[in-house]
């Protein structure tokens, strides 16, 4: 099994340059993802490693091999694309054995290595049927056949679930999970869909304007995300600017303007020096901040802010309140145990205290007014743009 | 109101229907029938025969312009085919400069008289003092047959889904195999029906033959009609009769090795 080893990639179309001066390395047997928006160079970035595009600079290497300049039918990496590309004038064994009968293999290891591959994405009993005759889920796993049928040494999944709907985009992302385990080679994975990277990823690169912007396993960057951009395109977050105003030992206070010349106090814990009156961006997770009409018991490694319930959206597995402290708007997701509002729930308009842990708080090195539009990201997704009481019907 | 006149619209659809489907098929069945009479004029029915069969395979004119008629349509399907074949792929690359000019070129004998086509193409064997016969009937039915290939060869490439071609890339093949195994089998229905258009535009045409075979060569159209001017139209029935059977059969046949031999 073999390292990948991406360095100083540079590709440009016309004057856009869709892929900018990427390097990573990508370890032997890992499931790695590229995330980000469209037209981040994701794919672009996918497509060179396949060799449908070569580069302006920088190299691909697959173990000691150089594959920069070498044709796709050179490669020992092979695709699943997007809408699967079968070839609808085979029957589904002719579309799985196409890569072996190119390579001139005797007939009846041939055969065999099909129905090994076939009975590996369960679909031996559809061997004689035509693409067009069979669902969205089984192409799919043609596809996966038709590829791993040559053994590559790298497999490239070019948002394979896209095309498929919820349910069974969950319950393939589990088999393309097992498949990974029962292989055991590199599979290279490119969405736009958080979660799918999230929980397919041993590691996973976010990428946005053609640069890697973080990367790391989805647990790091959830929790630890390294910019504004990371911070907003995984998962949900509260993103709050101020100023440094005090360190002591492992904690900093920030000062944050919440309207009319005011300010909200904010401790933190850092994972870098930040300076006295420096600007930054706290990153606060919804569903790190509790809620309740009570004021919480006075503890010191603990934030506490008043505020007022603007909007209640209910979404089944947590509710989401909208909170207005001064002119910051908190969403805070409130799971419903009996426990939380055991006599009565929290309602409109409601005067309420948000806490949490000190260590929560998350900071980011980095102040931009308006992340959300710089990142590509379209207005409907970004936080609070849902303030209809209506919504909650 | 509103019942009478779904009503109304029904009664009308089905009388066009109708009057379109006798128009159409009412003199062919006609001819069919007729092809069995047993009388030398359409006088009415006479008895029931299959002289005029036996008549027709013992006429060697008749033989003869059957057999220049098959020749001229196979090699003409053939040629006309093959370059419409290589001019659709020629034409496929679209950041071809010249790409809309040629198309439009190719495309003109499309809305060109017959007539013209013939007059013209008689002119120019004759000021090039070429022979006419065989081969000049050859020359004109592979030029007005390759516009209809390359059209029908083209519109199926135009719709080809490209990533197939770098799926099987993808998976170690190289350009040569795509073409063979991917390009060429997802075409072939394209090919296959701009061969049976060649074909049937060939064995059909009157006009530009009439120009361009002279003397001594005739087809088909031009031996009926040669012979309908003298006034004997008995065998001309039965022939058109087996030429029809004929043109249902290759009809029924394509549509189905279509669908047997690449599931299109």
């Amino acid at each position: 099994m073999e390292e990948i080893r991406i360095e100083h990639l540079t590709k440009d179309f016309g004057g856009f340059t869709a892929v900018d001066d990427v390097s990573l390395v990508i370890k032997p047997g890992e499931l790695y993802s590229f995330l980000g928006p469209s037209g981040c160079g994701k794919t672009t970035l996918l497509r060179m490693i396949a060799g449908f595009e070569i580069p302006r600079e920088g190299r691909i290497i697959v173990g000691d091999q150089d594959i920069t300049q070498l044709p796709p039918y050179q490669r020992q990496v092979n695709t699943i694309f997007q809408n699967y590309s079968l070839f609808p004038h085979m029957t589904l064994f002719d579309n799985v054995a196409f890569g072996l009968r190119i390579k001139k293999i005797a007939k009846a290891q041939i055969k065999e290595k099909v129905r090994d591959m076939l009975a590996l994405v369960k679909m031996s009993d559809q061997a004689d049927k035509y693409p067009d005759q069979i669902s969205g889920g089984q192409k799919q796993r043609i596809a996966i056949a038709r590829a791993l049928i040559n053994e590559p040494k790298v497999l490239l999944l070019d948002e394979p679930l896209a095309a498929l709907d919820l349910k069974l985009r969950q319950h393939m992302l589990i088999e393309l999970m097992n498949i990974h385990d029962a292989v055991g080679i590199t599979f290279i994975y490119v969405t736009h869909d958080q979660s799918e990277a999230m929980s397919i990823s041993d590691r996973m690169a976010v990428m946005s304007k053609g640069k890697i912007i973080q990367q790391g396993p989805p647990d790091d960057i959830y929790e630890r995300p390294a910019s504004i951009f990371s911070a907003f395109f995984i998962g949900e977050t509260n993103l709050i600017t101020g100023e440094v105003t005090g360190i002591e030992d492992e904690y900093v206070q920030i000062s944050c303007p919440k309207g009319n010349g005011e300010f909200v106090e904010i401790d933190s814990t850092f994972h870098f020096t930040p300076n006295i009156g420096q600007k930054l961006t706290l990153s606060l997770r919804p569903e790190k901040i509790a809620i309740s009409r009570y004021k919480p018991r006075q503890q010191d490694d603990f934030n506490t802010l008043k505020g007022v319930i603007e909007d209640i959206l209910y979404l089944g597995t947590h509710t989401q309140y909208i909170v207005r402290v001064g002119e910051l708007k908190f969403r805070v997701f409130s799971q419903h145990k009996r426990v939380y509002f055991d006599e009565k729930a929290l309602d409109w308009e409601e005067p309420v205290w948000l806490f949490w842990h000190d260590t929560d708080t998350w900071l980011i090195d980095e102040v931009t007014e308006d992340a959300t539009d710089d990142s590509g990201i379209s207005p409907e997704s970004a936080p609070y743009h849902r303030t209809s009481k209506r919504s909650m019907i | 109101m509103r019942l009478n006149r779904t009503k109304l619209f029904k009664s009308m659809n089905l009388s066009i229907f109708t009057l379109v489907m006798i128009f159409l098929y009412i003199p062919i069945l006609i001819l069919v029938i007729f092809s069995f009479n047993d009388a030398k004029i359409i006088v009415g029915w006479r008895g029931f025969t299959l002289k005029y069969y036996t008549l027709l395979f013992q006429n060697d004119a008749i033989k003869s312009a059957f057999w220049n008629t098959m020749l001229i349509a196979s090699l003409s399907t053939l040629i006309s085919t093959v370059l419409g074949i290589l001019a659709a792929l020629g034409l496929e690359n679209k950041r071809f400069s010249g790409r809309k000019g040629l198309l439009a070129l190719i495309y003109t004998p499309l809305v060109i008289p017959d007539i013209l086509m013939g007059v013209s193409l008689a002119l120019l064997f004759n000021f090039t003092r070429f022979n006419t016969g065989m081969l000049t009937v050859l020359i004109a039915h592979i030029t007005f047959c390759l516009s209809y290939t390359v059209i029908v060869i083209q519109s199926r490439l135009e719709g080809f889904d490209y990533s197939l071609v770098e799926a099987a890339m993808d998976l170690g093949a190289k350009p040569s195999a795509i073409f063979w195994r991917i390009k060429f089998p997802l075409m072939m229905p394209g090919i296959i029906a701009a061969g049976l258009l060649a074909f049937t535009l060939s064995i059909d045409d009157f006009i530009i033959t009439f120009f361009t075979s002279g003397r001594g060569f005739d087809t088909l159209p031009i031996y009926v009609e040669g012979t309908i001017r003298r006034g004997t139209i008995t065998t001309i029935n039965s022939l058109s009769t087996l030429m029809i059977g004929f043109t249902l059969l290759l009809a029924v046949s394509t549509g189905r090795i279509r669908k047997n031999l690449f599931n299109l």
